[in-house]
């Protein structure tokens, strides 16, 4: 990269002026600023470093400070702080939909984003551009002996068979923070009944709870979990270094697929190299360009050529789980399955 | 002369503008008809929906322990989804207080309602149902509304579709209308036509096909023919009777004054005699040609159709004008050719053949020769006279057809101008041709009639 990235790895640290919490803040300057463009993501800075440059190759002049934060944060920043932001990029379709729905999102609409497929843009003002399944990620280590489980049905008969090797090795997201953990387990549990039975037979062998898909990798590839269930497929492929010691498993009775979507925020400054900036993201997307894109990108079918596929309907669907009744309802309902022990 | 009429619009331009008007009105009103209809249809299938939506968040209302809870039904939402992805919001109040949902909703009733929100059109459904809470009654009411976008654009295309249906119906109708006022002039137009082509002498009622409409003017104008028509045989009739009542005293005067000429011996009063026998002969003669001419006119509305000999006609007549000729030491010479008889009115023929004899024995000066020849050419009969005379004033030629038109040249000789045009009647009412030109080696004039062959 030519130009100096400069990384402040700010943990919880909150800014002076904004009260959200940020994870990191990477800058990445050009040479000849005219703007800068602030972008407020979900998306880890490593996966997405190689685009924003590329990004910048084309378009000289463009800064580009880059927020690293929890997908509940993208809402808290936006729609009750204000703050001021050029691009949200983030992995919970729910919260970037009621952004959209609720008006704090501006339309957009070029040759790029009208050529999208209809599933894959909500109003003009949510595009995706990745496609990535949730799945199972299994410790080889863990496993050896064992059948690789296909189906959530044959992982809940080897947890329920061998409760000793799994008891306190079984890793899920914590719902109740992470929008992305809440997005998987409300649609999960809205495709089948079988999510409760799992939860219930994970919540009975003490499932520690993650705040993201990274950390799960990292501790079953590392043997301290056996099974982290619901992890982003992309970040596991991603992560070449540690193949050697898990396993990747899309269940064959249903995956759920998440689109990663961008909009342009409401507060945006500038909304034109913000528009350039979503084209670009498009563009790179679909044609999956020389590595400058480690996200899988959208295919034009919306993957219907795999039927246990179940790509997440981008629209007002999307809203329910975000209702104050509804989330409290299902929240208490997996904390009963998945917390029992507390 | 040219009449000047007083002009109106043509009725053809006029029913077309009137047709065209009236196809536009109907095209605005098509237009108006189907997008309000498709306003109605679209507003109706929303309210639908929502309505749809919010029963099913009513039924998804429970009492739990002393508290309502409300677990909205997935579908509640996605069957609001729509392609045009219209934003959706709600709101559910207990007793007036909002329980979940977006608290700066608009204030409704339980019905339907078109209300502003967030700079935005909402249409928005209201329900509510009363529930039970340990044993309070408490009620409940869920708003649903979205936004109008797909409601807008579907309208928008049903309006551009009726734009479309409007102008195609306009532009057939237009298409129609030009060809009713061409099909209507057109029967106006083949009227004057078959009546404008008929010749000088067709005095017929007209009897062409017509709409109804125009048979009113059609029986005006055959009556009117008809007036004329009787108008004119009256006046031939009394030129007839005029030259039959002149010619006879006339041919008294003339023996009485052949009677004194006789007795009286001196030279002067000879003269004078002489002079008026001269004078009667003419006015003997023209009246003879007046009559001739009348019943020439008479005669060629009605033809009576026999077979003529032509050359035995000829012949008789040159006998019988032989001695006037010879008075002018003039000789006639006769060549006959083959021809079969033509079918014609002997009368009439025998008519124009004396008169073109007649002028050939008048305009050729004394002790000449004339030549009268018959042959078959071309399916006609021709009759050919030349004479040794003075011949045509090249120019006007023609002109010798008309009533009473007399050559330039012929100053010098009494004529009353008719019997070129009666010949030349004649031949027309036959079908044939009167042609006239001086000969081209000698001197003199060259006549043809001709006679189509049966």
């Amino acid at each position: 990269m030519r130009q100096l990235v400069l990384s402040l790895a700010l943990s919880f640290w909150a800014l002076p002026i904004v009260a959200f919490e940020t994870e990191e803040l990477v800058l990445f300057p050009a040479e000849n600023e005219t703007v800068e463009l602030r972008v407020i993501s979900t998306a880890d800075t490593e996966l997405f470093a190689p685009f924003i440059a590329a990004f910048q190759a084309d378009n000289p002049g463009i800064s580009i400070a880059y927020y690293v934060v929890s997908s509940s944060e993208i809402m808290v920043a936006l729609a009750e702080e204000g703050a001021a932001f050029d691009l949200a990029i983030s992995s919970a379709m729910d919260l970037q939909v009621k952004l959209a729905n609720d008006g704090l999102a501006q339309p957009f609409s070029s040759d790029r984003t009208r050529a999208l497929p209809d599933w894959a843009r909500w109003h003009d003002q949510v595009f995706a551009f990745t496609q990535e399944p949730a799945t199972i990620v299994l410790s080889r280590a863990a496993f050896e002996g064992l059948p690789l489980p296909r189906t959530r049905q044959e992982l809940i008969a080897l947890l329920r068979d061998n409760p000793d090797r799994f008891t306190g090795r079984i890793g899920t997201y914590d719902v109740r923070s992470s929008g992305l953990g809440y997005l998987f387990a409300t649609q999960d549990g809205r495709t089948s009944e079988t999510f409760w039975r799992l939860s219930e037979v994970m919540g009975g062998l003490q499932t520690r709870l993650y705040c993201c898909s990274s950390e799960m990798i990292e501790d079953v590839a590392a043997g301290r979990i056996a099974v982290a269930y619901n992890v982003l497929g992309s970040y596991a492929q991603a992560r070449n270094d540690l193949h050697d010691s898990i396993y990747i498993i899309a269940p064959e009775d249903f995956t759920t697929v998440m689109l990663r979507t961008v909009l342009i925020p409401e507060s945006a400054e500038f909304p034109v190299e913000a528009g350039r900036f979503v084209d670009h993201l498009i563009r790179t997307s679909w044609q999956e360009a020389d590595g400058a894109f480690s996200y899988p990108g959208i295919t034009p079918d919306g993957l219907s050529g795999n039927a246990s596929l179940r790509p997440i309907t981008l629209g007002p669907g999307l809203l329910v789980y975000l209702d104050r009744l509804k989330r409290q309802q299902f929240l208490r309902e997996w904390e009963a399955a998945m917390v029992q022990q507390e | 002369m040219r009449l000047a009429f007083n002009t109106r619009p043509s009725i053809r331009r006029r029913l077309t503008l009137q047709l065209l008007t009236s196809a536009a009105v109907l095209a605005v009103v098509l237009f108006l008809i189907v997008s309000g209809f498709a306003r109605q249809i679209g507003a109706e299938s929303q309210d639908r929906i929502l309505s749809a939506s919010v029963a099913s968040i009513l039924d998804a209302v429970s009492v739990a322990s002393g508290e309502v809870t409300v677990d909205i039904p997935y579908s509640a939402f996605t069957m609001l989804d729509n392609a045009n992805d219209d934003r959706v919001f709600y709101r559910i109040l207990q007793d007036g207080v909002v329980l979940t949902g977006y608290e700066d909703l608009p204030e409704t009733t339980p019905g339907f309602a078109t209300v502003a929100y967030r700079s935005e059109t909402l249409r928005v459904v209201t329900a509510t149902r009363r529930l039970s809470v340990d044993g309070a009654p408490v009620e409940i009411a869920v708003t649903v509304g979205q936004t109008r976008d797909a409601q807008a654009e579907t309208l928008q295309r049903i309006s551009r579709m009726a734009v479309y249906l409007g102008l195609g119906f306009f532009a057939a109708s237009a298409v129609l209308a030009v060809l009713a006022g061409q099909v209507t002039a057109g029967s106006l137009r083949r009227l004057a036509g078959s009546v404008s082509r008929r010749g000088p002498q067709d005095l017929r009622p007209v009897e062409t096909e017509m709409p109804s409409e125009m048979q009113p003017l059609v029986r005006s104008l055959n009556s009117l023919i008809g007036r004329l028509s009787t108008a004119l045989n009256r006046t031939e009739d009394f030129i007839a009777e005029a030259a039959h009542r002149v010619r006879t005293p006339l041919a008294t005067v003339r023996a009485h004054a052949e009677n004194t000429l006789r007795r009286v011996d001196k030279e002067e009063n000879r003269r004078s005699l002489r002079e008026m026998i001269r004078a009667i002969d003419e006015s003997s003669r023209a009246a003879g040609q007046l009559l001739d001419h009348a019943m020439v006119a008479l005669r060629a509305d009605q033809l009576e159709l026999e077979p003529v000999d032509l050359n035995a006609l000829t012949g008789e007549l040159v006998d019988r004008l032989r001695p006037v000729a010879e008075l002018k030491d003039m000789e006639i010479r006769i060549f006959m050719g083959e021809i079969g008889p033509i079918m014609g009115d002997a009368i009439l023929i025998q008519n124009a053949v004396r008169n073109l004899l007649d002028n050939a024995i008048k305009y050729a000066p004394p002790e000449t020769g004339i030549e009268v020849s018959t042959k078959t050419e071309a399916g006609f009969a021709r009759l050919t006279i030349r004479d040794q005379g003075i011949g045509f004033p090249q120019a006007d030629a023609t002109r010798l057809t008309g009533r009473f038109a007399r050559g330039e040249n012929a100053s010098g000789v009494v004529g009353s101008g008719l019997g070129l045009t009666i010949a030349d009647e004649v031949a027309r009412a036959h079908g044939g041709t009167l042609e006239m030109h001086n000969n081209t080696r000698s001197p003199g004039a060259c006549v043809s009639l001709s006679f189509p062959l049966r």
